[in-house]
């Protein structure tokens, strides 16, 4: 098994082609676990706070003051919310919920759209069957063995989960015009990374890229010099290239 | 690309990219956009596929392509995106696309309903032969009940309002019938289950109830509902069975491709079956179990609402002409 994501790419009339990175069995997973507490918390706490204005207690027996009100509006709501979350809010919000929003992750169909209500309802119908026996263990097995981690749901209505991170408009927001001293913008967004990274490596990985970069992008530094600064000068370095201060 | 030349490119698009989020996010909120919008979003299209081009080359694998990927396959997503028209999208569900499928299923629908009437026969004989097997299909209760001469309907309002009963009735009813469509998927073998199931129950509790002279009560009970109940039931069944048979003889390249495009086409017949269920489920709360409910009234709710369902599935209900070309269904 390849240790690369697999991909959905979609040629598009400019002749550059778009390529989507599918979500796998971890991250499906991690989607569904946020929305099944989100929708049982929902429930729950509709449950108990339409009970608890029907009953003036904290007790559960409605009694005779409930019936048919206390049924539908307590208990077909509580219900409708748990068994209706997922394909209501998927039409809704084109394919997402806040559990997938969460994970980073959207439905689309094979071509790379928004999937249709139909679609969006026949993935979710199919939830009859992925959900078997237990705990999704017939849609989990497929999801892990299918080249495109799909379960049935998917492959019924022609869907892929992908990866939707919004890799953030800080990447853009921190960019500088280059000038004739900075790095190439090549080079200047692998500095930006490792600046970003710096505190999460070790202090010899850091020291090394760090000494690669700035050789790379200032071919006048000898190797010596650079060898003789400290981590927190070559950081300092790193920054003055990326802001075009060097 | 020499570097000054790179440095040159990349100043003079970081803001023409740095405004395009809110851009992007703009013209993804608008449903119906204008026609200079749309020009709008075809030329940011040509533009960010040749940044993104030039991007990939010169500085692949970082952050800044990235982001000009994801801005690209949400302009794609948004330029492709169908247009919205709900009125005539149901239009086109109800008069052409479910007849069309509905029309196909003819020939399933009558294996289904051969193999409801055999199983209903083979409860009816089970349990006449060996009366203690309906202890398998019935529960103490309902078994205690009809042997002392009460049909377990009866008082049923008196136990719960209508609108209880029949919310909990066509939920039950909806259950089964998705399920007798999403089980197709075993190549049919799970429709065939649930078909035959429902059949052998129906056949047993006839025979446990003509065994104690309730058979008539019964057939009261069931007659305003029951029709269309089990029709509907067989379609979402004939459903299954053409997804069962899309894997055992796929029509299309792939199993996956003839799989996918008989879920999209059947599943629109289920939409039609939810909604008819809705309505017995309605009959089955309100009147069925309503002693003073006359026969007669039953037999002209029961005729008319098959009639209705008639209609439903083969579009004359909304508008479709008798000589209307069955059309290709879009997978």
């Amino acid at each position: 098994m390849s240790a690369q994501a697999p991909r959905l790419t979609i040629a598009s009339v400019t002749g550059v082609e778009v390529d989507l990175r599918i979500a796998g069995p971890g991250s499906r997973s991690y989607a569904f676990t946020i929305d099944w507490h989100i929708r049982l918390i929902l429930a729950v706490c509709w449950f108990f706070i339409g009970t608890f204005a029907f009953t003036r207690s904290f007790s559960l027996q409605v009694g005779e003051r409930g019936g048919s009100t206390y049924a539908f509006t307590v208990l077909v709501p509580a219900f409708a919310i748990y068994l209706l979350y997922h394909p209501i809010l998927e039409v809704i919000m084109h394919g997402r919920t806040p559990g997938k929003r969460m994970a980073g992750v959207r439905v689309v169909t094979r071509t790379g759209d928004v999937p249709t209500a139909g679609a969006l309802l026949v993935r979710n119908l199919f939830r009859i069957v992925d959900s078997l026996p237990v705990f999704y263990v017939v849609g989990l097995a497929c999801v892990v063995f299918t080249q495109q981690h799909t379960r049935i749901g998917d492959l019924a209505a022609g869907t892929l989960l992908v990866f939707d991170t919004a890799e953030s408009d800080d990447s853009l927001a921190s960019l500088t015009v280059p000038t004739a001293n900075t790095f190439n913008p090549a080079t200047a967004e692998l500095g930006r990374e490792l600046l970003d990274r710096w505190a999460q490596l070790a202090p010899e990985a850091r020291s090394h890229l760090a000494r690669q970069l700035l050789s790379r992008a200032n071919p006048a530094l000898s190797s010596a010099e650079l060898e003789q600064e400290t981590t927190d000068q070559l950081r300092a370095r790193v920054q003055r290239f990326v802001a075009g201060e060097a | 690309m020499s570097d000054t030349g790179l440095k040159h490119w990349f100043g003079s698009r970081i803001e023409k990219w740095r405004q395009l989020g809110a851009r992007l996010d703009e013209l993804e909120r608008r449903r119906l956009p204008s026609a200079d919008e749309a020009i709008e979003a075809i030329d940011l299209y040509r533009a960010l596929g040749r940044d993104l081009s030039i991007a990939r080359r010169v500085m692949p694998n970082t952050r800044v392509t990235r982001v000009l990927e994801q801005r690209f396959a949400k302009l794609h997503t948004i330029i492709y995106r169908k247009p919205h028209n709900w009125r005539a999208r149901m239009r086109s569900l109800f008069r052409d696309e479910i007849p069309s499928v509905f029309a196909e299923l003819k020939i399933p629908l009558q294996w289904i309903g051969l193999l409801l009437a055999l199983s209903t026969a083979a409860g009816w004989w089970l349990v006449t032969t060996y009366p203690e097997l309906i202890g398998l299909m019935a529960s103490e209760e309902m078994i205690s009940g009809v042997e002392k001469g009460h049909l377990w309907t009866e008082g049923m309002l008196n136990v719960m309002p209508s609108s209880i009963v029949s919310v909990g009735i066509l939920t039950n009813n909806i259950v089964v019938s998705l399920t007798a469509f999403c089980l197709g998927i075993f190549f049919g073998l799970g429709t065939f289950y649930i078909i035959s199931l429902n059949g052998l129950m129906l056949g047993a509790m006839m025979a446990f109830t003509h065994q104690h002279g309730l058979a008539g009560e019964l057939l009261k009970f069931i007659t305003a509902h029951g029709v269309v109940e089990l029709s509907v039931i067989c379609v979402s069944g004939a459903a299954g069975v053409m997804l069962g048979e899309s894997l055992i003889r796929p029509r299309y390249a792939t199993r996956r491709e003839s799989f996918q495009i008989a879920a999209g086409k059947t599943s629109r017949v289920l939409l039609m079956c939810a909604l008819l269920l809705i309505g017995c489920g309605f009959i089955e709360g309100y009147l069925s179990p309503d002693p003073d409910f006359p026969m007669i009234n039953r037999v002209v709710v029961g005729f008319g609402y098959f009639m209705v369902m008639i209609g439903a599935f083969t579009g004359r209900l909304f508008g479709r002409s008798s000589q209307a070309y069955p059309g290709q269904i879009r997978p």
